[in-house]
């Protein structure tokens, strides 16, 4: 099978063909330097992704919160990723690095804030 | 009317001023205040929750909200003092600031340097010409930003983008995720304006196609936008007749560009470019009045916010050293008949920034920004000290979306007592 990528390592963006033989990757070409190399084989065969997005918040000075997956996860989970933060809301106070899902979409990684939000009394 | 008096005054709360306060604060100056429209300081970081920033800055990548909250903390730390939900009405060229909020009022502040840090506004449908009725549903990209990560609000559900910037990209992958359909993606020109980086993993991850030379000729539906129609354009910019393709969509974003924003320097009389739209600046990107500083989005738009920080954070320092000078009350008429030298954008570079430089006020090495003006491959980037080569850079690419620097040092200048233009060029040999 034969993947077409854009190498993202820098502007020049060069075009790569990588040629792969059940399973195995036999021949990577279009690349300029060894960085578009690496970047081809991870991405053909384990892309991942960081997720990020927003949850409701209840009680706080802003209404939604950001928040990211702690690390990388899987590119084919991220629709599952975005499903479970579907309909979540959490109460302020939330600060930067709180867990608001652990273990997301079953990929082992946790879903975190990435902004602090302040309660306030109603 | 209440009357204020502050060393230091910095126009708008978001990276470029943080950082510029920071700095200032570091050179010794104390009275320093932050002025920000918005009910929290980080300006447009907050909206920007991708992950990408900080890669220069902290080593590490940080998504637009975490990086503010560095310089958030930083400024909360060291007491400097800043007033939200405040509008900057006016300043006059002596620097008395006309402020105005809702729990003071209108109120004057005097200071001794202003620094400008506005950042820029986003173009709007009225400078594309495209005919039509006015329905809703046009949004500029960054504004649809803000309505989905600060509001909680989807604008739409099947959705066309008109330009290829950066918050054009990151919004069709925001909107995706989120369960709208982004059909496609126009850009008039023959290249895209945003980054690599975000075409591979905003458009390319989600099957969303980019349609190079092509732009929306028609926008259908009267109180609503009901569908747009994109043709493929010529080398002029022309729509070719018989491209024509419709699309059903209920929104259109646009992201077409950045203007920086300059109201309140033109009050104070600043020179601004014609290139950069932001002011013209001296080696200590100070305006072509005294003691005013400009730093960011609002002397010339960024692609990348460390390079903001960087900026920002000269500014804040040169701001500083002036306040200090016009406090010991030294003359600076002196400055004023300093030798100046202009730098000379040509052959594919469209400007650089700072536009003079005056050797004596150098630091010992002095960064020149500047963007080239169209995509050039297997270029050198050249700097001609009068007519002399100093500097002769391969670049395998260049391209207009990129900003890109040389950095040059005060030792190498002071050989040239004489010198009166520094030129910057592409060249092929």
């Amino acid at each position: 099978m034969e993947h077409n990528l854009i190498c993202i390592g820098c502007p020049l963006g060069c075009m790569m063909k990588v040629e792969v033989e059940e399973g195995q990757i036999t021949t990577i070409t279009g690349n300029t330097c060894k960085r578009g190399e690496a970047y081809a084989i991870k991405e053909v065969t384990s892309p991942t992704r960081l997720v990020t997005s927003t949850v409701k918040v209840e009680g706080g000075n802003l209404s939604m919160v950001s928040v990211k997956t702690k690390t990388d996860i899987p590119k084919n989970k991220i629709f599952d990723v975005m499903k479970s933060l579907q309909g979540i809301s959490v109460k302020a106070p939330v600060h930067i690095g709180d867990v608001i899902i652990s273990n997301a979409a079953d990929t082992g990684v946790d879903i975190i804030a990435t902004k602090q939000v302040k309660s306030v009394n109603l | 009317m209440k009357q204020l008096i502050y060393d230091i005054v910095i126009v708008g709360g978001g990276p470029a001023g943080l950082a510029a306060a920071i700095e200032a604060l570091k050179e010794g100056v104390e009275r320093i205040l932050i002025i920000e429209r918005d009910r929290e300081l980080g300006g447009i970081l907050n909206q920007c929750i991708h992950n990408g920033f900080g890669l220069h800055t902290f080593k590490e990548e940080l998504t637009g909200p975490e990086y503010a909250q560095r310089f958030m903390e930083e400024v909360k730390e060291k007491h400097i003092e800043y007033k939200l939900n405040t509008m900057v009405m006016d300043i006059t060229p002596n620097k008395v600031v006309t402020a105005m909020n809702t729990l003071e009022g209108m109120f004057e502040i005097e200071a001794k340097a202003i620094i400008l840090a506005m950042g820029c506004r986003e173009r709007s449908r009225g400078a594309l010409n495209i005919p039509g009725y006015r329905p809703a549903g046009i949004f500029s990209a960054g504004t649809a930003q803000r309505f989905v990560n600060i509001e909680g609000y989807m604008p739409g559900r099947e959705v066309v983008i008109l330009g290829s910037g950066d918050i054009g990209l990151i919004m069709a992958r925001r909107m995706t995720l989120e369960g709208a359909k982004v059909k496609v993606v126009a850009e008039i020109m023959q290249y895209s304006g945003g980054l690599k980086r975000n075409i591979v993993q905003c458009l390319d991850d989600y099957g969303i196609p980019l349609k190079l030379s092509h732009t929306v000729v028609e926008i259908k539906g009267k109180e609503r936008v009901e569908g747009v129609t994109i043709a493929e354009v010529d080398k002029t910019g022309k729509p070719i007749e018989g491209t024509e393709e419709y699309y059903t969509c209920d929104t259109l974003l646009l992201s077409v560009g950045l203007i920086p924003e300059n109201e309140v320097s033109k009050q104070i009389g600043v020179e601004l470019s014609n290139v950069t739209s932001g002011p013209t600046v001296n080696e200590s990107l100070e305006t072509s009045v005294p003691g005013v500083f400009a730093c960011g989005n609002v002397l010339h738009v960024h692609d990348l916010v460390d390079f903001v920080s960087e900026e920002a954070a000269q500014a804040g320092k040169n701001a500083a050293k002036y306040v200090k000078r016009v406090q010991k009350d030294l003359n600076t008429l002196d400055e004023e008949l300093m030798h100046e030298i202009l730098l000379i954008p040509t052959q594919g570079v469209r400007y650089t920034v700072p536009q003079t430089i005056r050797p004596e006020c150098m630091e010992e090495e002095q960064v020149i920004r500047f963007r080239v003006g169209d995509v050039y491959r297997n270029r050198y980037v050249s700097v001609y000290f009068d007519n002399e080569r100093v500097l002769h850079k391969k670049r395998p690419i260049v391209a207009p979306g990129e900003m890109e620097n040389v950095y040059l040092k005060k030792e190498d200048i002071l050989k040239y007592p004489e010198l009166s233009q520094i030129t910057i060029k592409l060249e092929e040999d």
